[in-house]
């Protein structure tokens, strides 16, 4: 797996299949950038969890705060971690103790440990590092287009108008395969002066 | 599910582009509309807080202008875009999100003469410093950089001589500063430069020239290539630090490799105004649809031109990039493979007087302060663009008093040729 970029297909198939999604380090603070990725994709129709335990006892959207993973108590598709990269092992550590285990380990943007994901690879599981759900689903379904980002995909089929709480398509037609000659450079460079 | 990687036509043509949700209107709608309605108070919270993606107001955003700025990413490879009222605008939002009073910006010497005004005056006022280097000495940059220096401004064909820069040794030196490299692509267009692939951080346009290239819309973009790091060093401030009039959020850690873009729209566009006219944007958008078969069409007429000129008796000296011994063909070869633009310049034997004489005499081409139309045009920029330059600066930036300078049309070469051929002998 070359998780310096990922082919749209592999992220398009894990937002179309997840339907629960454990964040850990969820924030109640509405700044944070964990609160609007949770909160969107809430409003987008995913199962969310909020794991933090400094925050039990209060809720994010109506959902209670747990402690961890462990104490989330059903089967979970994914677990999106907002902590920093070395704080990535132990969650993935935690989660692979899960049984079942989650389907797919997301590692925000920023956020990246190469040897907690082939861990989590080994264990059969897929994983995603340094990117965002929220932006990656706007991406995929043009929604960010509205903000001049380049969402690289085309589609000339009529989307129905988004409405509060729709799930998206994501099946436009990509180019570039997820990848721009510029994001190539942004992780050339990064491994240059790593 | 295999997808192919359209060509530059198709993205000309698609890009950012779908039939409208609600009526299904294929050619993109001009949503001529200051504001947008809010579903309720919540939502409304989400998208000033900026946790949702839509729109409040066109001062920050509107919907015919996002299909334009997505299309330019595309086009130039970036992860975003922000469009705006003029190239100018774009300057001053780009610099604004770098820049504190006693910073400094490294800029080329051969630029458009009013973004070298706007640099050397305007930008006076703010505190903001420039200095000089020549595009044509990468080691004048290199020496020029100091711990206050916080971005490379270049054009990749520059103006007024259509001279090519070399965007990858200059990147060097921004990368070895820790600098961005801000590349005004306007005279090329991403059909014959992709300056991103050369090494930009980020590209700036004025619309109004080839993108738009029909002469009848004023408009700029700013593109973010997504590649600079700009929490490093904390350098840069508006992006990294958290933003008091966003309740502390960090642009960069909320928006990733658009963050750039973030930053000019919500910290630049919406606090100091030059929006962009859904109409104009709608206008420029269905240029762009023809970029790919105008700028052949521009860059082949404007090498006839230049041919013809070049073995003309009035005419002492053509710049052109395109002609094989001119001083910039091996770069032209190298960046603009395609052509070499269609803006350049030309100097006459009979000196400035020669010059305001070919200017009236001329009945196809038309004497005015732009380039980049399907018209052909022709000015003396020692007279009119350059005119602020004092003598020495003129000729530094290649409006020299016997220089004209031409922005090649789309009409027939044959008639733009005949057209020249008599004024230069009336």
């Amino acid at each position: 797996m070359n998780h310096d970029a990922y082919d749209d297909n592999y992220i398009r198939s894990i937002l179309n299949n997840v339907k629960s999604i454990a964040m850990v380090g969820a924030s109640p603070v509405n700044v944070r950038p964990s609160y609007f990725a949770f909160k969107y994709l809430a409003q987008r129709g995913y199962d969310m969890i909020p794991v933090n335990p400094g925050h039990v006892g209060k809720e994010l959207m109506g959902k209670p705060f747990v402690a961890s993973l462990a104490d989330i108590g059903r089967p979970i598709d994914m677990v999106d971690i907002f902590r920093n990269s070395s704080h990535i092992m132990p969650v993935v550590d935690e989660a692979l103790k899960l049984s079942p285990p989650p389907k797919v380990i997301w590692m925000q943007l920023g956020a990246r440990d190469d040897a907690a994901a082939e861990k989590a690879e080994a264990a059969g599981l897929k994983v995603v590092m340094n990117r965002c759900p929220k932006i990656e689903y706007g991406r995929l379904s043009s929604e960010i287009s509205w903000m001049g980002v380049n969402s690289r995909t085309l589609s000339s089929k009529r989307a129905p108008v988004p409405t509060q709480g729709m799930r998206l398509s994501l099946n436009r037609s990509s180019f570039g395969g997820g990848q721009t000659a510029a994001s190539d450079r942004a992780a050339k460079n990064k491994t240059e002066t790593t | 599910m295999t997808d192919r990687l359209p060509g530059f036509s198709t993205l000309a043509v698609h890009a950012g582009a779908q039939p409208d949700p609600t009526t299904g209107a294929r050619a993109t709608p001009i949503y001529q509309t200051t504001s947008f309605v809010f579903n309720d108070a919540d939502h409304a919270a989400s998208l000033f807080g900026l946790q949702a993606f839509g729109n409040i107001y066109t001062r920050i955003g509107n919907p015919t202008n996002a299909v334009l700025e997505e299309r330019v990413a595309a086009l130039e490879g970036g992860t975003a875009a922000l469009a705006v009222a003029s190239g100018h605008a774009a300057q001053v939002i780009v610099l604004q999100q770098l820049m504190r009073p006693g910073d400094e910006v490294l800029a080329a010497r051969k630029l458009y003469g009013g973004s070298i005004n706007q640099f050397t005056h305007a930008f006076k006022a703010f505190g903001w410093n420039v200095a000089w280097a020549d595009p044509d000495d990468v080691a004048s940059f290199e020496r020029a950089v100091t711990p206050h220096t916080k971005a490379i401004f270049i054009e990749s064909i520059a103006n007024p001589a259509g001279s090519i820069t070399d965007i990858e040794a200059i990147a060097a030196v921004a990368r070895k500063a820790g600098v961005p490299l801000i590349v005004d692509n306007t005279l090329a267009s991403p059909y014959l430069i992709k300056p991103i692939d050369h090494g930009a951080d980020i590209v700036v346009h004025s619309l109004t020239k080839f993108l738009g290239g029909h002469g009848n819309s004023l408009g700029g973009v700013i593109v973010d290539a997504g590649t600079f790091d700009w929490s490093k060093d904390n350098k840069y401030p508006m992006l990294s630090e958290p933003r008091p009039e966003y309740h502390g959020i960090r642009i960069q850690e909320t928006f990733g490799n658009f963050a750039f873009a973030i930053a000019c729209r919500v910290l630049g566009l919406r606090d100091l105004g030059p929006a962009l006219s859904p109409f104009n944007a709608f206008m420029i958008l269905t240029g762009i649809e023809t970029l790919p078969l105008r700028m052949q069409k521009h860059c082949d007429n404007a090498k006839a031109v230049a041919e013809f000129l070049s073995s003309h008796p009035a005419v002492s000296a053509v710049n052109y990039a395109g002609l094989p011994d001119d001083r910039y063909h091996q770069l032209q070869r190298k960046y603009s493979p395609k052509g070499a633009g269609a803006v350049f310049t030309f100097s006459l034997k009979g000196g400035y007087d020669a010059g305001v004489n070919l200017v009236s005499n001329l009945k196809l081409f038309s004497h005015l302060a732009n380039v980049g139309d399907t018209r052909s045009l022709v000015i003396h920029p020692a007279s009119t663009t350059h005119s602020q330059l004092d003598d020495e600066a003129k000729v530094r930036s290649g409006a020299g008093p016997d220089v004209v300078r031409l922005s090649i049309g789309i009409e027939d070469k044959e008639d733009l040729i005949a057209d020249l051929d008599q004024a230069l002998r009336a």
